[in-house]
């Protein structure tokens, strides 16, 4: 069953402060997820990534096309409904991370994990058992679960971000970059995790840079170059195109910097 | 469900004139008509506020924010000529015209409002208590222990002492005066709060904890708000959706993460790049 159908999506920029220069950010991209499917999303930096999870999420606004979400028997085109449509689907179905910890301040990584399952009507003290677990199981250290993420590390940060978004068991993941600060064995916790935790029946959109998380995890890969798809290819004929073997360590550094990735 | 949906909104200062609306606004850089010289604070304004919903409004000094907010808060400026519809859940016809007595059930029960300035919302000689007090005695509360629990209860969700509730206003410091109206506000449980610029005044780190603790009551208390601003360290941190105004006009409005990401309008964009 098709969750999800992309079709003709188009973002530009109105850079104002630039002068109206216009900026490309997707251009005319179509493709289908599957439910249950692990998609990833692959591309040279600039290459619309990011925009495409932020388009899904309508963190960014799309210019043109449709984003179906087949919520059910009902369809939604996330790229036209209102404002509030979206806000419960973000509520009930739908969950995104980025590379960059984007939470409130002032709340410890425990609560940060648990909220969006208080939000849903878990007993407050039932999260955080279930948020300390997830904190576990990708190796945040213990004393740190009652601290402020803002004092954390990036992959410490990374971590917290991660188990917020999957807390929750959302419908739909959408994921940018999740693991792109953490060491090999981290990195391979936060994919058991991912694994273990979802159901088989979650979807996933994933940007990754490293080759062995895709071939791991992937059902498919959608590879974008300068904001149009290029293809989509099965997981068995991925030969590690815009991937790196080991190479994230240089990817974010970049990206660390507080550009945006587009 | 719908709380509250707002038409057309409108404040004029000023004798007004037919050209009023054509000579201000975005377009026309300015909020002073060039024939008769009335600012039009705000005007064309609609929107909408779901229950439990944070609405934030953002804008610089002069952009109509508070206009509007005071509007949406019943209050009434004698200078000011003020037009639209507000229709509000559980109420027939125009929020706008309604009695005196009408107004004053809704001011001290469904809608409350948190000044800006301190002083305009709170009897600094009063005791801190006593301001709270005043709000439950105007809605009809009689039994002085059961006042008194109540305030006690909301200096406690309010993060004050309890122990400083009869001691006067004036000697509180600037975050718990703050506090106070809060406490003040919400005291009758409303549906709705509006906060005009609820950091004024404060520092920083005290700033930090008044939202803080807004932010747990709100959800706690799954009141709907309204959040006036110009900073938008504050909306991010309080609003589902964002409203910005620019020469009394609401000029873009959206999800508050796609206002901060992916601001469509040249002013928005430019508040963006601004933030320190």
């Amino acid at each position: 069953m098709t969750v999800l159908t992309v079709d003709g999506l188009t973002k530009t920029f109105d850079m104002h402060v630039l002068g109206d220069t216009q900026v490309v950010g997707l251009d005319d991209v179509s493709f289908a997820v599957q439910e249950g499917e692990f998609l990833a999303v692959v591309g040279e930096s600039g290459s619309g990534k990011s925009s495409l999870l932020k388009c899904l999420y309508r963190t960014y606004d799309p210019t043109a096309g449709r984003i179906v979400y087949h919520n059910g028997d009902d369809k939604i085109d996330l790229a036209s409904c209102g404002d509030r449509s979206m806000m419960a689907l973000r509520d009930d179905a739908i969950g995104y991370t980025s590379q960059f910890l984007d939470e409130i301040p002032r709340v410890p990584a425990v609560d940060v994990v648990a909220r969006p399952l208080v939000e849903r009507g878990t007993p407050t003290e039932d999260a955080r058992r279930q948020a300390r677990e997830l904190l576990a199981a990708l190796h945040v250290p213990e004393e740190l679960w009652a601290a402020y993420p803002a004092t954390f590390s990036g992959g410490e940060r990374q971590r917290v971000n991660l188990a917020q978004a999957v807390a929750p068991k959302p419908e739909l993941l959408l994921l940018d970059e999740p693991t792109s600060a953490l060491d090999p064995e981290t990195r391979n916790a936060a994919i058991d995790l991912l694994e273990s935790y979802l159901g088989a029946e979650t979807t996933v959109v994933g940007v990754f840079h490293n080759t062995d998380v895709v071939q791991r995890v992937a059902d498919r890969v959608v590879v974008l170059a300068d904001g149009s798809l290029n293809e989509v290819i099965p997981i068995a004929e991925y030969d590690g195109t815009h991937t790196s073997p080991e190479a994230d360590s240089n990817e974010p550094l970049g990206e660390a910097n507080g550009r945006r990735d587009r | 469900m719908t709380l509250l949906d707002a038409a057309g909104l409108q404040t004029i200062y000023g004798s007004g004139c037919s050209e009023c609306l054509t000579t201000t606004g975005d377009h026309a850089g300015t909020n002073q008509c060039e024939h008769c010289g009335s600012v039009v604070a705000c005007a064309n304004a609609d929107l909408r506020v779901e229950s439990g919903e944070v609405l934030g409004i953002v804008g610089e000094s002069g952009s109509g924010k508070s206009s509007l907010a005071e509007t949406l808060a019943l209050e009434r400026d004698p200078e000011a000529t003020v037009a639209g519809e507000v229709a509000y859940a559980g109420h027939d016809g125009n929020l706008l015209d309604v009695d005196y007595q009408t107004r004053h059930a809704l001011r001290t029960g469904e809608i409350a409002f948190v000044h800006q300035h301190i002083r305009d919302g709170l009897e600094l000689e009063f005791t801190g208590g006593g301001n709270v007090a005043e709000k439950l005695l105007a809605a009809g509360w009689r039994s002085y222990e059961a006042v008194r629990e109540r305030v006690r209860e909301l200096f406690e969700a309010t993060e004050i002492p309890p122990a400083r509730m009869d001691d006067p206003t004036r000697t509180y410091s600037g975050g718990m005066q703050r506090r106070v109206q809060i406490a003040r506000a919400l005291a009758t449980d409303p549906e709705l709060v509006i906060l005009d610029e609820p950091t004024t005044g404060l520092d920083v780190s005290v700033q930090a904890r008044v939202l803080d603790m807004f932010r747990r009551v709100q959800r706690e208390e799954n009141v709907a708000a309204v959040v006036v601003s110009h900073d938008l360290g504050v909306v991010r941190l309080l609003a589902d959706r964002t409203l910005v105004m620019r020469h009394g006009r609401i000029v873009e409005s959206g999800l508050t993460d796609r206002i901060m990401e992916d601001p469509h309008h040249e002013y928005t964009q430019t508040l963006i790049n601004s933030v320190l």
